[in-house]
């Protein structure tokens, strides 16, 4: 917050265009999925710089990675920002999920009496909001026409000054080593649950031995392998989407088993002596279809996958992910009883 | 993108040039680019790089373009709660992404 500037329409809050010690701190827990979800800015109109009738009006969503995103790339510029309610989710999930719709935005564009504002009837959209808006129908609904303007906020100024028009560059997705590095914390943190279950499973099967149990295998057999599932869960859900252009293949399950493969290979190295040959043998099926899983699973994070796609891979893949954890289970069970 | 290629034939997504009357939104809106203009009329130009995100058919005035309208994020763990509550016949899934 920087003040505000007097509209017609009452006083808009005028917002800065630098990020601050805690502004950092919040993208920080969002982007690790510590404080992921409600991370949210009040919906409404918003301003930077000393905006007048004239100036742009920039639509975007309420999640506050979206909004930091937007406003920090409009430095030295006047405009105007239409803050949506998409309910603190993000734009392109947003307009796929149905919260960032023509009606939302015909909404906001009456509640903020934004015709008040300026003289202009124009509002620039972000091009993946096109997914759940409409640009045709938001003329009908408000008044204001829709223009697409470009998918990455970096691009608003190049936008502005070339007159509002959009080059191929500013209008197609990509999914850059660092676009996806972004993502890994939340891939792992959005598991700590399920992991906590797996390895408490983990632990005590691996006490069963010939004598029923023994205290004594749960630690150094179930230390083994509870440092498989860690290193699937680096391999699928870190190493995959990092390496993803460079591993061969197209489909994410087979990308998982052949990085898998080669981890289960460091998982069963890193066990030496804890188990035997049998005992090896499921802790690399173990590492290899966790992996696998895990590398599938970020076909929900890639700007890329169809859904369809996706379904037809899953239905080849999960029953052999299945199987191998089920065979992988029963090897790693079996293993104390052979040999 | 071009570092990145899915499945191919899995998309679902159908134009129907009869009907276009060539305003070029679904080439404007489409991210990967897939739409071009022939004779006036959208063509697909790279089928296989469609995602599905639906970004054509919403903006297509005359409703010339038909894309897979399930929504929701396309993780596995979403597919799998969408294929359980089909057999169930409860109601949306939910994946907590």
């Amino acid at each position: 917050m920087d003040g505000f500037v007097e509209t017609p329409a009452g006083a808009v809050p005028r917002v800065k265009t630098t990020m601050t010690g805690r502004d950092r701190c919040g993208t920080v827990k969002a982007r690790t999925g510590i404080a992921r979800t409600n991370y949210k800015v009040i919906p409404g109109l918003y301003c930077v710089g000393t905006p007048g009738p004239e100036s742009p009006v920039i639509v975007t969503a309420n999640y506050k990675l979206s909004f930091d995103a937007l406003r920090k790339e409009l430095a030295g510029i006047d405009a105007w920002i239409l803050v949506v309610d998409t309910r603190g989710i993000n734009v392109w999930c947003a307009a796929g999920k149905g919260t960032f719709s023509t009606e939302e935005v015909a909404f906001q564009v009456k509640a903020t009496h934004l015709a008040e504002v300026v003289s202009h009837r124009e509002l620039i959209l972000p091009q993946l909001a096109a997914t759940g808006v409409a640009a045709y129908e938001l003329k009908k609904k408000c008044g204001f026409r829709g223009v697409f303007g470009p998918i990455q906020a970096a691009h608003i100024p190049r936008f502005l000054r070339n007159g509002k028009q959009a080059d191929e560059t500013m209008r197609a997705v990509t999914f850059t080593l660092r676009e996806r590095l972004a993502l890994v914390p939340v891939e792992i943190w959005l598991l700590w649950k399920l992991l906590l279950i797996v390895l408490l499973v983990i632990f005590v099967l691996s006490g069963i031995d010939p004598d029923v149990y023994s205290l004594a295998a749960t630690w150094t057999r179930g230390s083994a392998a509870a440092v498989a599932t860690l290193l699937a869960i680096l391999a699928g859900a870190m190493a995959t989407p990092i390496l993803l252009p460079w591993i061969p293949g197209r489909q994410f399950w087979l990308k998982g088993m052949q990085v898998g493969a080669l981890t289960g290979i460091a998982a069963v190295l890193l066990s030496s002596g804890r188990t035997n040959i049998i005992g090896d043998l499921g802790l690399w099926v173990w590492t290899v279809v966790i992996t696998s899983y895990l590398a599938m699973n970020f076909t929900g994070s890639t700007p890329y996958t169809s859904l369809s796609g996706v379904e037809k891979e899953m239905r080849r893949g999960l029953p052999l992910q299945i199987g191998g954890a089920a065979l992988a289970l029963v090897l790693w069970v079996a293993a104390p009883f052979i040999g | 993108m071009k570092n990145f290629r899915y499945m191919d034939g899995a998309a679902i997504l159908r134009l129907n040039r009869e009907t276009c009357v060539g305003c070029g939104m679904c080439v404007t809106v489409c991210p990967h680019r897939i739409f071009g203009l022939r004779d006036k009329k959208a063509e697909i130009l790279d089928y296989n790089a469609c995602m599905e995100c639906g970004a054509c058919a919403r903006n297509c005035p005359v409703a010339a373009i038909y894309v897979n309208p399930d929504d929701g994020c396309g993780c596995a763990a979403y597919i799998i709660n969408s294929w359980i509550a089909k057999v169930r016949g409860s109601s949306v899934p939910v994946c907590g992404c």
